[in-house]
């Protein structure tokens, strides 16, 4: 299992890095790499899936129970979300923020043992599957839009400054950007919140204690649900939506990739 | 058999010599009756920037002197008036020609869309007439192909190249689309009908004309299906349009910042998109500090544009490496047809053979059955066949070489075909 595995990360890993440099070169010449960009994340999910089909076939209960299990998980999440757009054209410039991020957190994954041999957890499969995979898909939901909400800043920022090369790079509208950034929060949100509904009834059931990540966790929740009121009450749109979108990013940032190795696994 | 273009455009000729050398439809189609009276293939591409002749004929001369007697009868200007004007190219440089106009690399602006619809024009007007023969078929099919290649696998054509079209592509970086908006019209000016014309093709949905004169104001409305309103009006417009565009002859702002910031607190967010091409400027500067506005004068869209035909020449230096890959096909295509003649009469006569071999044997096949018979005329028409189809390859190959005709001399020779299968033939240099 841990050879299969290492051979489907290689190239998962490789197709997710080459196409870090080629969306990176497209910005220099546009539209002479992209079509390389839009390969490289096709066949680095493709081998990451296979990746993670093997896993659950070799696993005897939940596979990706463990801290570094669960980010190999988030990162074929976030890419997989990433593809329902990036492939169009006026959103490749997303890729610039979401294919180096999957692949430094996809080698932090493997040099954690996130891509072998399954750890067995010492809770249910059911509790962990809908726990695990409802918190991780909104926080690769969450990451989606704060790739979202960078490219609607950057692209405000050279309309604002009246960049005269502003045509020249493909990207969707501010509209559309804004719309989407809410729209993926708001199927996110409810994600995030039957997710960590369950594992707090879990906590009450088991009389166990309250850790700083399920604190920061809550935060989270509170930093979008303040994001969707705003936007659906006060009128919030914009850059305003777009730095709140990226304040619960960091969020999620510190919960996932620095504090829960050392709290919550 | 030669191909030749003679024609001129907007390097050559003004603007008042070019009125007299363009065809419209009819004229058009009178023109091929004439110019294809002996079989001659004839095509004619006219356009605002180009008239352009293409014919194909086994006398160039002949066809070359037709070409000029017919767009000096056009013009009504003598031979040597016109011959200034005009350029005559020939076989595999007028084929290169043609494609690097499809791609819009002849253009005043490189990249410009329109041309590839002109040239597809001239090819229908050419099928219909029935004028366009194997050679102008493969011509401007490959030419609208390189056009097509051209733009999809370039950025030639993706940016503005006027002031009018970055104004609405500006626009569609801030909303999605224009469908459905409503325009704000400061003035009723001639850049404001250009820039309010361009925004129209893209399918806004009110315009909302506001000027000093209401009466001009309510031409242009008219114009635009829109309606006019009074200059006072116009904060109160401020909170239901998306797009500015502000052109008056004011020596002051009519738009200052405090009265964007108060129909910005109605809007709820919405951004709006100013668009100043006035000078002196129409809209306070200050209004790009305030959230959801953006503000683009005439020297800001000016320098857009210029980025942008920048980016047009950068990517036509690709452009022209797809020309010159179409234009080796073409010629390959075009020497190739120097052996087809060679090819059919082999073909003919192997077959001619097979069928005579087959009647002399008739008397020793005449007890088999028909499903026998068949199998038998099968079975020879395949030996036939395998047999010519090294030979027909190697000499298709052959054919895009210097040497290619010497192999068709070599297998007329070798097999007796004779010359009578290929009038045309004329050895290439």
């Amino acid at each position: 299992m841990t050879e299969t595995a290492l051979l489907l990360f290689w190239p998962a890993l490789a197709g997710y890095t080459e196409a870090a440099v080629a969306y990176a070169g497209d910005t220099v010449r546009p539209g002479r790499l992209v079509r390389y960009a839009i390969w490289g994340v096709r066949l680095g999910w493709l081998a990451q899936t296979a990746l993670l089909v093997a896993q659950a076939a070799s696993a005897d209960g939940f596979p990706w129970g463990t801290w570094a299990g669960s980010l190999n998980l988030f990162v074929w999440m976030c890419v997989g979300a990433y593809l329902i757009w990036g492939c169009r054209a006026p959103f490749r410039l997303l890729g610039l923020v979401v294919m180096p991020l999957a692949a430094v957190l996809l080698v932090l994954a493997w040099a954690a043992g996130g891509v072998g041999e399954p750890a067995g957890s010492q809770f249910g499969d059911v509790f962990l599957a809908f726990h695990v995979g409802l918190i991780l898909a909104a926080f690769a939901a969450f990451t989606l839009a704060a790739a979202l909400a960078s490219l609607y800043l950057w692209q405000e920022r050279r309309l604002k400054r009246r960049t005269p090369g502003v045509l020249r790079l493909r990207s969707p509208s501010l509209e559309t950007l804004d719309q989407l950034t809410g729209r993926t929060v708001a199927v996110a949100l409810p994600a995030l919140t039957v997710g960590a509904g369950i594992g707090l009834a879990r906590l009450e059931s088991e009389g166990a204690a309250f850790d700083a990540i399920m604190g920061l966790t809550l935060l989270t929740w509170v930093v979008y649900a303040a994001f969707l009121v705003l936007r659906w009450e006060a009128g919030w749109r914009g850059r305003r939506t777009a730095y709140l979108a990226l304040a619960g990013f960091l969020l999620v940032v510190l919960v996932r990739v620095v504090l829960t190795p050392f709290v919550h696994f | 058999m030669p191909l030749v273009l003679v024609g001129t455009s907007y390097q050559r000729a003004p603007v008042e010599l070019r009125e007299l050398l363009a065809y419209d439809p009819d004229l058009r189609r009178d023109a091929l009756g004439r110019l294809s009276t002996d079989g001659a293939e004839a095509a004619v591409l006219s356009t605002c920037n180009r008239t352009e002749v293409y014919g194909v004929n086994p006398e160039p001369r002949e066809l070359e002197e037709r070409i000029y007697g017919e767009l000096a009868g056009l013009s009504g200007l003598s031979h040597s008036e016109l011959a200034p004007a005009l350029y005559t190219v020939t076989d595999e440089a007028a084929a290169v020609h043609l494609f690097r106009v499809a791609a819009g690399l002849d253009s005043m602006v490189p990249g410009e869309a329109q041309i590839l619809g002109q040239v597809r024009e001239a090819y229908e007007a050419a099928r219909e007439k029935k004028t366009a023969g194997p050679t102008l078929h493969r011509l401007f099919r490959q030419a609208l192909r390189v056009g097509k290649r051209v733009r999809t696998e370039t950025a030639i054509g993706e940016n503005p190249a006027s002031v009018s079209s970055a104004a609405a592509e500006l626009a569609e970086r801030v909303f999605e689309n224009l469908e459905g908006r409503r325009i704000l019209l400061l003035g009723a000016g001639k850049t404001a009908d250009l820039t309010a014309a361009n925004l129209i093709s893209r399918g806004v949905g009110e315009i909302v004309v506001a000027n000093r004169s209401t009466e001009r104001a309510a031409g242009l409305a008219r114009r635009f299906g829109g309606r006019a309103v009074g200059l006072d009006a116009v904060e109160a417009e401020l909170a239901s349009t998306d797009v500015v565009v502000a052109s008056t002859s004011s020596q002051g702002f009519v738009l200052s910042a405090p009265q964007v910031a108060r129909a910005m607190k109605e809007r709820r967010g919405r951004p709006i998109f100013f668009i100043d091409i006035a000078v002196p400027r129409d809209v306070d500067p200050a209004v790009i500090e305030l959230e959801g506005c953006y503000l683009y004068d005439i020297d800001d869209l000016e320098r857009v544009v210029a980025e942008s035909v920048a980016g047009r020449r950068e990517e036509a230096v690709r452009a022209e490496a797809i020309v010159s890959e179409e234009a080796d096909s073409f010629r390959a295509w075009q020497l190739s047809l120097d052996v087809v003649p060679a090819i059919s009469s082999l073909r003919a006569r192997a077959e001619s053979i097979r069928r005579e071999e087959l009647e002399r044997a008739e008397g020793r096949l005449a007890s088999l059955s028909p499903s026998q018979r068949r199998a038998v005329e099968a079975l020879t028409s395949q030996i036939v066949a395998k047999l010519l189809h090294q030979p027909t390859v190697r000499m298709k190959e052959a054919a895009a070489g210097a040497d290619g005709i010497l192999y068709a001399d070599a297998v007329r020779h070798l097999f007796g075909l004779g010359d009578d299968a290929d009038p045309a033939r004329k050895p290439r240099q």
